[in-house]
C-alpha cells in the first residue's frame, strides 16, 4: 500500500540544517515481501552532527537506518526503492560494493559484540581487511589512534592482548565503536547502543558520541528521549513506518509542530 | 488532551494547575478587598487582606515544590515541560500580585478623611479593571487559550492610561494644596501599586501564550501581529 503523504514529505525537503548533507534519502519504501515497513520516506542527514531518530517499537526507525549501509541486502525478501546519495552518489547503485561502502559507514549495534579476538585484533580486524595499514608500526598506530579516539586507550594499552570479551559492558561498547573508527568512516550508524549499559557507561559513550560528532556523521536509533535530547542535533521522529516530524532537536523537545510527535514525546501515546 | 499513559504524571499536572487557579483567585480576591478597604475606609478588611498574603506566600511554595518534582521525577518535555515551567513563573507572579495588593491594603489604613471623592473614584474603577484583567488572565491560562492572552496583553494600556490621569489628577491636588502631601502621597502609591498589578497581569498572559504556543511574546509589534494573525485564522 503506497499510501499518499505528500503532506509530511515537503516540510522535511524544506527543513534546514546548518551543517552541509552528508546523507539525502528520497522516497524510501522498503518492503519485507508484501509487508511495507517504510513509507515514503524523504529526509537530509546533515554532516558532523547527530541526528538521533525516535519511535515506537515498529516504527521503522531501524529499518531505515539498516537502509543506510545496505544491511538490508542481507534479508531476501527485503526491498527497498527510492535513492539514498551519499555526498551525491546513490548508494544502491549496482556499480558500488556494499562491503566498501560499508567501510564508509561503520555500525555500532545494541549489544556490544566485540570478535572472540585479543582487543588488539578487534580493531586491527578492519583495517587489515582494508589494507589500510602499511606494515605493524602504521597498524599499531592506527590502532592506537581508534582506541584514543574511542576513549578506551587508557584503559586497555597495558593489555591489548587480552580477548575483548574480557572487557565490561561499556568497554566492549567502546572497542566496537573504536573498531568501527579504524577503518575511517565517514558515517556511524548507532543502533541503540546504550540500552545494554548502565548509567555510567552510558554517560560515557554519549560523551563520546559528542566528540565523535567533530569528525564523523552520526545517526542514532534510540528509545531513550532523554538520550535524544542529550546527544543529538537534530532528531526524527518515525511512526507506523511513516517519519512524521523532524526538526532540531530543541524545538521536537519544546514545541513539536505535530501532534502525534507532541503525544509521544510526552508519553501520551494512546 | 490525550491523558499520559502513566495516570499519575497527568495528576500531578493538574494538581499543579489547580493550585495556580486558587492562587489565582485568592490574589484576585485580595485586590477587590484591598480596594473596598480603601474606598470605604474598612480598616478590619484591610487587615484580613494582610493575613491572607502569607497563604498566598505558602501556595507558593506548594507550586515550585510540585513543579520541582515533575521535573525529577517526569522529565516532562514538550507541552507538559512549558506547563512546569510556566508553573514556576506564574506563581511567583500571583504571589507577587498578593505583595502589592497587601500593600494597597496597608496605604488604606494609613489614608484619613481628606481623600476626595474623585481619587476614590478612580481607585475604584481602576481596581475593577485591574482584577477584571487578572480573571481575563487566569481564564486564559485554564483554557490554555493564547488568542485571549493577547488581548490581556492589549488591555494593559487601558490601565497604564486610568494611572497615568490618576497621576495628573493627584499631581495638581498637591499643587493645590502643597499641606495635603502625605494623604495624596497615599493615594498615589495605591494606584502605583494597582498599576503594577495590571502589569503582572500581562505577564502572567505571556506566559500563557508560551505555555499554549511554544512562543514567546516579546514587542509591541509582534502582539499586534501575532494578533493579527489569530484573528485571520478564524
Amino acid at each position: 500500500m503506497a499510501s499518499a503523504t505528500p503532506l509530511i514529505t515537503p516540510v522535511v525537503r524544506a527543513e534546514r540544517t546548518d551543517n552541509p548533507i552528508k546523507i539525502d534519502c528520497r522516497n524510501i519504501n522498503v518492503f519485507y515481501a508484501d509487508n511495507q515497513a517504510i513509507h515514503d520516506i524523504s529526509l537530509l542527514i546533515p554532516d558532523r552532527a547527530v541526528t538521533a531518530f525516535i519511535g515506537p517499537s515498529g516504527c521503522g526507525k531501524s529499518t531505515f537506518l539498516r537502509c543506510l549501509n545496505r544491511m538490508n541486502d542481507t534479508i531476501d525478501i527485503a526491498r527497498v526503492d527510492g535513492k539514498i546519495m551519499m555526498d551525491g552518489a546513490d548508494i544502491n547503485d549496482p556499480a558500488i560494493d556494499p562491503v566498501l561502502l560499508r567501510s564508509r559507514v561503520g555500525m555500532v549495534f545494541q549489544k556490544p559484540n566485540p570478535f572472540p579476538k585479543s582487543i588488539y585484533d578487534n580493531v586491527a580486524y578492519g583495517a587489515r581487511i582494508h589494507g589500510l595499514a602499511s606494515g605493524k608500526s602504521d597498524l599499531d598506530r592506527i590502532i592506537e589512534k581508534s582506541l584514543h579516539r574511542a576513549g578506551l586507550w587508557e584503559e586497555v594499552k597495558d593489555r591489548l592482548a587480552a580477548p575483548g570479551t574480557s572487557l565490561s559492558g561499556g568497554q566492549q561498547q567502546r572497542l566496537c565503536i573504536a573498531r568501527a573508527i579504524a577503518v575511517n568512516p565517514e558515517v556511524i550508524l548507532m543502533d541503540e547502543p546504550c540500552s545494554a549499559l548502565d548509567p555510567i557507561a552510558t554517560a560515557r559513550i554519549e560523551e563520546l558520541i559528542d566528540e565523535l560528532r567533530e569528525r564523523y556523521c552520526i545517526v542514532m536509533v534510540t528509545h531513550s528521549m532523554q538520550q535524544a535530547a542529550r546527544v543529538s542535533q537534530r532528531t526524527a521522529f518515525f511512526h507506523l513506518g511513516k517519519l512524521i516530524e523532524v526538526g532540531d532537536t530543541e524545538t521536537i523537545f519544546t514545541n513539536p509542530t505535530n501532534q502525534r510527535t507532541q503525544d509521544y514525546i510526552t508519553g501520551r501515546f494512546g | 488532551m490525550q491523558q499520559h499513559i502513566v495516570s499519575a504524571f497527568t495528576d500531578e499536572l493538574d494538581q499543579l494547575s489547580a493550585t495556580l487557579l486558587r492562587m489565582g483567585g485568592m490574589a484576585e480576591a485580595m485586590i477587590r478587598d484591598a480596594c473596598k478597604a480603601v474606598v470605604k475606609g474598612d480598616t478590619e478588611l484591610a487587615k484580613t487582606v494582610i493575613r491572607r498574603d502569607a497563604e498566598l506566600d505558602k501556595l507558593e511554595s506548594e507550586c515550585e515544590r510540585g513543579a520541582v518534582r515533575v521535573l525529577a521525577l517526569r522529565q516532562p518535555m514538550a507541552s507538559d515541560l512549558r506547563m512546569v515551567i510556566g508553573a514556576i513563573k506564574l506563581a511567583g507572579t500571583i504571589e507577587r500580585i498578593g505583595d502589592l495588593a497587601k500593600n494597597v491594603a496597608r496605604r488604606s489604613i494609613k489614608l484619613d478623611d481628606s481623600a476626595t471623592k474623585a481619587s476614590m473614584r478612580g481607585v475604584k474603577t481602576m481596581g475593577k479593571a485591574v482584577s477584571r484583567q487578572l480573571k481575563s488572565a487566569l481564564d486564559a491560562y485554564g483554557r490554555r487559550d493564547a488568542r485571549a492572552a493577547l488581548e490581556v496583553i492589549r488591555q494593559d494600556d487601558d490601565i497604564d492610561s486610568h494611572y497615568n490621569a490618576l497621576l495628573r489628577l493627584m499631581l495638581s491636588y498637591v499643587a493645590e494644596d502643597p499641606e495635603q502631601i502625605d494623604s495624596r502621597a497615599n493615594v498615589l502609591f495605591i494606584v502605583k501599586n494597582l498599576e503594577r498589578i495590571g502589569d503582572h497581569c500581562a505577564n502572567i498572559a505571556k506566559v500563557v501564550h508560551y505555555i499554549a504556543t511554544g512562543k514567546q511574546v516579546l514587542s509591541e509589534a509582534e502582539i499586534a501581529l501575532l494578533a493579527s494573525n489569530a484573528s485571520s485564522e478564524d
